[in-house]
């Protein structure tokens, strides 16, 4: 079996983030960076099917120079080899533009499963992989917490809300998107840092991309909204006070 | 967690990066849980040995016999992580890789190697070190324990005294005064006339085994003898390599005493309801940390750049040694003033840190000694004596 496991460098958890002065993204010049959750389980995830069933993983990264980092990381863990879609201004591009670049990536290796995280750290959108399996024309199953190969299809099992579970079966190829905590993740061995030294990273220059129709805005910290009003003067006026605060300004009488 | 102050990180490659992060999980999600009850009731974590084994930290800067084949500077972050952990742990893998995975490598035979590098990488044998007796540490060249030759066997006799893991050990590299000068000699555990006794009571490295080993007409094949090794400087090319590592280690401490101080003075408040971070002297005093460790992040890392090169000599790894083990020390105190009254107590790493690195300036050639090395290094004067 041949799985693409599609991975994302974002910053490390618990940074302590500052915003670029134009407001457009976060300062990244002192910030650490580290696979993105949810990827980790889902390489982790790839690597265990290859161990049951056989065949090869294969680590795919759009990120900028020092995804590296990340990528050399999963060759360390087992990965067989990785393509790198590198390239420094890949922020410009929306969801839809960078599963185009993934997505062409893909093609050219004709996989049977493709693995992605269920969502990133950093902007947290959850659809790249979906827009990736419609851009590829397979099916694909989001938010998964179990995966079991029989033959040509795979037995795959879903989270729901409030503790429900689904169960589907699906033909393959497919994509999945993967939770964080499917699987136990392993460290990198010493050995395994060793021998990623000789696997091939194969660094790609992105195609054309189609140009972003969603654009970031703004970043900015959450605003603290909660406001204290006091109406001063007797019971009977303070409520009158009250009532047409809640009638004309937060509406909700 | 990690400390970098000076962008030290900047001047670390993919492959240094990853060798750390693999420690430092390890360390955060099996040793830093236990840790502390280890402490408390003075034993090693041994069901962390294997796995230690598959992860390579065992000889890790050794090539082949399943060793990872590291280089100094990956062996180096290696170790500060683990001591960030606990000085104990460290000082197992230290004695595991530096003090007798080396001496096989270096000077053992084929048979030597094939027979112990393999299960010692993969932690599935232990070994120890006995340099030290009970009436020469610093000056183990006068040591007593004797080897005689008997047809194609050696008998030896004598006592060897704060040996780590001594007990444990599956192989001692035990040290030994013949004719033909100090050698080194692999006894097996079990072996007869080889017996070990703990050494008890110890308010240091209480997470580590220190043992006695006492040979009685030990006899044990001319095999096993290492056969290049001839003098005091077998046992000394031993302890420069743990020394080195000993140097890193230290850093890893140092950061964890240091950290958990900066984080508890922006937390504890005292007088106005105003964090103790906010006082000149507190500052102070986290500014003295984080400026002595950033100086020995350096030294370190020049260090192991110069060992990767074959250029590091021993007056070299003591300096390392010496100033980064009393600036840990020093990190520790403070740390340890810093926290007041919650700076004793076991729920913080900092007493045990503390403690530890008492030992740690002793074993390994005390500071003393190694300041002697330095001085006969730069007056061309030896004053041991
Ligand atoms: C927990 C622990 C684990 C250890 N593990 C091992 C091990 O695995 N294998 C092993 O072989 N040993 C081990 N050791 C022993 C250690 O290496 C020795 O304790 C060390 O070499 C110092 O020897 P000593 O304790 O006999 O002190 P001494 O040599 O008696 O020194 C006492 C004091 O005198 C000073 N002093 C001595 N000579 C001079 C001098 N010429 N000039 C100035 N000052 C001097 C010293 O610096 C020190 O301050 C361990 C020790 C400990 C505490």
């Amino acid at each position: 079996m041949k799985i693409v496991v599609a991975i994302k460098q974002v910053p490390v958890r618990d940074s302590q983030l500052r915003i670029e002065s134009d407001q457009r993204w976060i300062q990244e010049d002192d910030l650490g960076f580290e696979i993105n959750e949810p990827d980790a389980y889902a390489l982790e995830e790839a690597l265990q099917l290859k161990e049951k069933h056989g065949g090869e993983v294969v680590a795919l990264c759009a990120g900028p120079s020092r995804a590296t980092q990340t990528i050399r990381e999963a060759l360390a863990k087992g990965a067989d080899r990785a393509i790198h879609i590198e390239d420094d201004n890949l922020r410009d591009l929306d969801t839809f533009g960078i599963a185009t670049l993934l997505a062409g990536a893909v093609k050219a290796e004709k996989p049977d499963l493709i693995l992605t995280g269920l969502q990133s750290d950093d902007l947290g959108y959850g659809q790249t992989g979906v827009v990736l399996a419609e851009l590829l024309g397979v099916p694909h199953a989001t938010i998964i917490m179990q995966v079991e190969v029989q033959g040509g299809s795979i037995q795959v099992k879903r989270e729901l809300e409030g503790g429900w579970f689904q169960h589907i079966e699906m033909p393959l190829p497919a994509v999945l998107t993967i939770q964080s905590g499917i699987n136990k993740l392993r460290y990198a061995t010493l050995m395994g840092i060793k021998k990623a030294k000789s696997k091939e990273i194969k660094s790609v220059t992105p195609a054309a991309a189609p140009a972003a129709t969603a654009v970031l805005e703004r970043v900015y910290v959450p605003q603290k909204s909660k406001q204290t009003q006091i109406f001063e003067g007797d019971a009977k006026s303070a409520a009158a006070k009250l009532v047409e605060k809640l009638k004309f300004e937060v509406r909700i009488i | 967690m990690g400390v970098d102050y000076l962008l030290v990180d900047s001047q670390f490659n993919q492959e240094e990066l990853l060798v750390r992060q693999t420690a430092r999980q390890f360390v955060e999600d099996r040793v830093i849980p236990v840790i502390r009850d280890c402490y408390r009731d003075g034993r090693f974590p041994m069901d962390l040995i294997p796995e230690m084994g598959r992860l390579g930290f065992f000889g890790a800067n050794l090539e082949g016999y399943g060793c990872a084949g590291m280089s100094n500077v990956e062996y180096g972050l290696l170790m500060q992580e683990i001591e960030r952990g606990d000085s104990g742990l460290r000082s197992f893998v230290s004695v595991q890789g530096a003090l007798v995975m080396y001496p096989i490598h270096r000077y053992g035979s084929e048979e030597q190697k094939q027979r112990w590098l393999p299960r010692l990488q993969a932690g599935a044998a232990i070994g120890c070190f006995g340099l030290t007796e009970p009436g020469f540490g610093s000056n183990p060249a006068g040591m007593l324990t004797r080897a005689r030759q008997e047809g194609s066997d050696w008998v030896i006799d004598g006592e060897k005294t704060w040996i780590t893991n001594g007990s444990l050990a599956d192989v001692a590299v035990v040290w030994a005064r013949t004719p033909e000068g100090i050698r080194g000699f692999l006894v097996e555990r079990g072996t007869p006339g080889f017996t070990t006794s703990d050494i008890h009571g110890k308010l240091s490295m209480r997470a580590s085994v220190t043992s006695s080993l006492a040979f009685s007409e030990c006899r044990v094949p001319g095999a096993a003898m290492l056969p290049g090794a001839k003098g005091l400087k077998g046992p000394l090319s031993c302890l420069s390599q743990a020394r080195f590592g000993i140097g890193w280690g230290v850093i890893g401490a140092a950061m964890d005493c240091y950290e958990t101080a900066r984080v508890y003075s922006t937390v504890r408040k005292q007088f106005d309801d105003r964090p103790i971070a906010s006082h000149q002297l507190v500052q102070e005093k986290l500014a003295w940390m984080i400026t002595e460790i950033t100086k020995a992040q350096l030294l370190a890392l020049h260090a192991g750049r110069l060992k990767d090169q074959g250029r590091l000599e021993p007056a070299h790894v003591s300096m390392l040694k010496r100033n980064n083990v009393a600036m840990a020390l020093e990190c520790a105190r403070l740390a340890r003033d810093l926290m007041g009254a919650n700076g004793i107590i076991d729920e913080y790493p900092i007493m045990r840190h503390l403690c530890n690195l008492e030992t740690v300036k002793t074993y390994e050639g005390t500071d003393h000694v190694h300041a002697l090395v330095i001085g006969e290094r730069v007056t061309g004067v030896a004053a041991y004596r």
